[in-house]
């Protein structure tokens, strides 16, 4: 494992200071000014690595937005995983998601003759980030799925946490970027996200139990934040 | 020359008399930063933190104002079109909105840009009638396009509502400032903007601090408990006071009308304040965001001005002006 590639953008380079102006000028202005976020719990934030930021997932901008929560000081620190088969395509959008975003992009899709990947090749380069020492976001339902609806994790998550008992594990949940770009629209309309950052915890017991109570404390800080129904 | 005469003659449109307030503003600004330093080591507690984390943001408050006042007419319609912005999205964050509302609530932040556009061409009459009458007319119509009845009433009445409260009251004070020299000789527009801003911002701090020094009798007891009697007659007493001092140094007004509109403006940032306390308190939130540290969001700290504005734009206007 050790051997995995380095994730791109590499540290202290003219692209990494090129994705640190990408991300003052542009992507931040974009989710504090246009969006904005009420954040609850921002002192259980990570600030160095190695450390698992683990969210749910609706939009393209959630991505963005935990990169713009956490201090823009360790933005070189941070990567997002992102789906290999959507977002590697060749062209522009594969460039800027490496290189500006800093995607960590994941096969989700069968290999070419058709066989299910196994799952630590699946996740080979997550487990290289973490230990490098790199914050790495996490969407253990693996994909965005209904908008505003959390879905059943993924198992993931407990093999990438049993493998690193030590790093840390941030659950954050996100609402209201439905209501700003619900999926199927493409016109943004400036509204408040709520975020919720729970408690940081580390891996304990049965892979499948521990990706549980994870997806417990995500669905508490759902309820705590009284989420009304939106229509 | 002397040093007031010097700065004032750099800018066209600043007098001697905005520049000498401006002065004493960070004079003041200057003392409360010190008196809370000393408090804190005598009498440190969670009060005076709290208080020491508001004057911070008042400086940077303070700095965006002075540069703003600075750099002119242009400057303050940009700035406060952006104050509205910010002010208009966390209202419309507030309030329950439909899936349906979203191409409506799109026209509003639109309706930004013509307000302030109009007073950037000095258009007096859209600037009136654009939001409380043309967008008044059809802004619903947005709604009926889209088809959903469910709750059309309450969608059309509170997207208006954040229009006049974070747009067209707010915009008052942009306008105020493009206002020429020649209806307020003492000075001009800025003088106006900031016999405004000190008046109804010294308010609030006034009727904080009576408040939690005399406060027993609450005045809006189920909607803001920490609102008083006393908070209020104390602010209505300093704010008058206030206003007859710097009236003359900034404005063309007498005496009384100093009293006057003093004692108006005390009144209306009470109300201002208690009106959008009872927003929160029915969307069961304190702040309407965390932007200012210690002050909540955009819309606290100008819920006060929304209503000061408006009164004393048009009171400026039809004395002097019209």
């Amino acid at each position: 494992m050790s051997d995995a590639p380095v994730p791109r953008p590499p540290l202290h380079t003219p692209l990494g200071w090129l994705r640190w102006l990408f991300f003052a000028v542009v992507i931040r202005p974009l989710v504090y000014v246009v969006l904005g976020l009420n954040v609850r719990g921002h002192e259980h934030l990570p600030e160095k690595g190695p450390a698992l930021v683990v969210a749910n997932h609706n939009s393209h901008l959630d991505t963005l937005v935990l990169m713009s929560l956490l201090s823009h000081q360790s933005l070189h620190l941070l990567r997002a995983t992102a789906a290999a088969d959507y977002f590697m395509k060749p062209g522009w959008l594969r460039w800027a998601t490496l290189n500006l975003v800093g995607i960590l992009p994941i096969q989700r899709k069968p290999g070419p003759g058709g066989e299910r990947r196994p799952v630590e090749e699946v996740l080979a380069p997550i487990h290289a980030a973490l230990e490098q020492g790199l914050i790495v976001i996490f969407f253990p339902e693996g994909t965005r799925g209904e908008p505003e609806k959390l879905q059943r994790f993924k198992s993931g998550l407990g093999h990438l946490c049993a493998s690193h008992p030590e790093v840390p594990v941030v659950p954050i949940y996100m609402h209201g970027l439905g209501k700003a770009l619900p999926r199927g629209d493409n016109l943004l309309v400036p509204h408040f996200l709520d975020i919720v950052v729970g408690e940081p915890r580390r891996f304990a017991g049965e892979p499948r139990t521990f990706v549980e109570t994870v997806q417990d404390a995500i669905t508490e800080m759902e309820s705590d934040l009284g989420v009304e129904p939106w229509d | 020359m002397t040093f007031l005469e010097t700065v004032a003659a750099s800018r066209d449109h600043l007098s001697v008399g905005v520049v000498g307030v401006f002065i004493g503003l960070w004079i003041f600004l200057l003392t409360a930063t010190g008196v809370g330093q000393v408090l804190r080591v005598t009498k440190p507690g969670k009060t005076i933190t709290k208080v020491n984390q508001i004057i911070r943001a008042w400086w940077v408050i303070a700095g965006f104002f002075t540069a703003v006042m600075w750099l002119g007419p242009t400057a303050m319609v940009l700035f406060m079109g952006f104050v509205s912005y910010l002010a208009l999205k966390e209202f419309y964050s507030l309030v329950p909105t439909r899936r349906a509302d979203r191409r409506a609530l799109f026209w509003s932040y639109g309706a930004i840009l013509v307000q302030y556009f109009a007073i950037s061409q000095d258009w007096f009459i859209l600037f009136l009638l654009y939001i409380p009458l043309y967008h008044l007319l059809m802004g619903p119509m947005r709604l009926v396009v889209r088809g959903r009845t469910e709750h059309f009433v309450r969608s059309s009445s509170t997207i208006h509502w954040g229009l006049m409260l974070a747009v067209f009251n707010l915009s008052h004070v942009a306008y105020l400032m493009v206002l020429p020299m020649d209806g307020n000789p003492n000075g001009g527009g800025p003088g106006m903007v900031l016999y405004l801003i000190i008046l109804t911002e010294l308010n609030d701090v006034a009727q904080f601090i009576w408040g939690k020094s005399f406060g027993k009798h609450k005045v809006a007891p189920s909607v803001s408990p920490n609102k008083t009697w006393e908070g209020l007659l104390g602010g209505l007493g300093t704010t008058s006071v206030l206003s007859m001092i710097i009236a003359p140094v900034l404005t063309p007004m007498t005496t009384l009308q100093a009293f006057g509109l003093g004692l108006s403006l005390s009144m209306l940032g009470f109300v201002g304040d208690v009106v959008m306390s009872a927003v929160k308190r029915d969307m069961q939130v304190k702040d309407s965001s965390s932007l200012i540290p210690g002050h909540g969001g955009v819309l606290d700290r100008v819920d006060s001005l929304s209503y000061t504005a408006p009164v004393a734009f048009y009171f400026f206007y039809f004395q002097f002006y019209a």
